[in-house]
């Protein structure tokens, strides 16, 4: 006997390997990037809606306005707004498929399905994005 | 209100303002991509804001879902990825909430006026 408790050794070893190994699987799961998608697609557009709502009401001075939209056409601004609005797509598609695992109980299959389809409209909203004049 | 009643109610809430911005957005999104087809002018959003009284209406439901869900979700981010939360910071977004409902209604008022 060494004079340790054995309890309080195992359960040393019980808590530090198993937090690291699910750590590395979780974070290689889609489930875990649709939820990282997700967290920041909705920071960025939280951060964007002051300043949308702010250029909107800027229409009661229509040339002005209109200033401002043709500002929008420089390559980097356009850009930043095909990647505002993929973002958007982005945090619906994961906003209704959370909705759908939570009150439709979609699980397994079902869910990686609805993964690709996200994928998918978000694919879709920023190729027709990028192909508009 | 009991600390758990609360967050049941910012859940609830979240939820449903979830719910009806998936319409909202998935309407918005339609619209984005057409308008920015047609080329986007000012005439062109106020006229279309215009047409029908449908329009605002729809954008004054988007915009008193949109002060509840991202508030809510920021104090989520907030208590998760920074550890901050207590009373300050729900104070400061409730005034956020706040002035997105203003600022949002203030932009559909100007664009429909």
């Amino acid at each position: 006997m060494s004079g340790r408790a054995p309890g309080r050794q195992a359960a040393t070893i019980v808590q530090a390997a198993p937090v690291r190994r699910n750590d590395v699987r979780a974070r290689s799961h889609p489930a875990y990037w649709a939820f990282v998608v997700h967290r920041v697609s909705g920071l960025v557009l939280t951060l964007f809606l002051p300043l949308h709502f702010w250029a909107l009401s800027q229409a009661l001075d229509p040339p002005a306005f209109d200033r401002f939209l043709a500002w929008t056409h420089a390559p980097a601004v356009r850009l930043t707004e095909i990647a505002i609005v993929v973002a958007l797509a982005a945090h619906l598609a994961g906003g209704v498929r959370l909705l759908l695992v939570e009150f439709v109980g979609w699980r397994g299959d079902l869910q990686k399905s609805a993964l690709a389809l996200c994928t998918a409209f978000v694919v879709l909203v920023g190729v027709l994005l990028a192909l508009n004049p | 209100m009991t600390p758990a009643a609360a967050a049941t109610w910012r859940w609830l809430a979240q939820r449903v303002s979830a719910a009806v911005l998936a319409i909202c957005v998935l309407v918005h999104l339609a619209t984005i991509v057409y308008a920015t087809g047609q080329g986007l002018t000012a005439a062109a959003i106020v006229a279309r804001l215009h047409a029908s009284l449908a329009w605002p209406l729809f954008y004054g439901v988007f915009v008193v879902a949109v002060a509840v869900h991202a508030p809510l979700g920021l104090r989520v981010v907030l208590d998760e990825w920074s550890g901050l939360r207590g009373r300050a910071v729900d104070v400061a977004l409730a005034l956020f909430a706040l002035t997105l409902l203003a600022g949002g209604l203030h932009a559909v008022r100007t664009l429909t006026a």
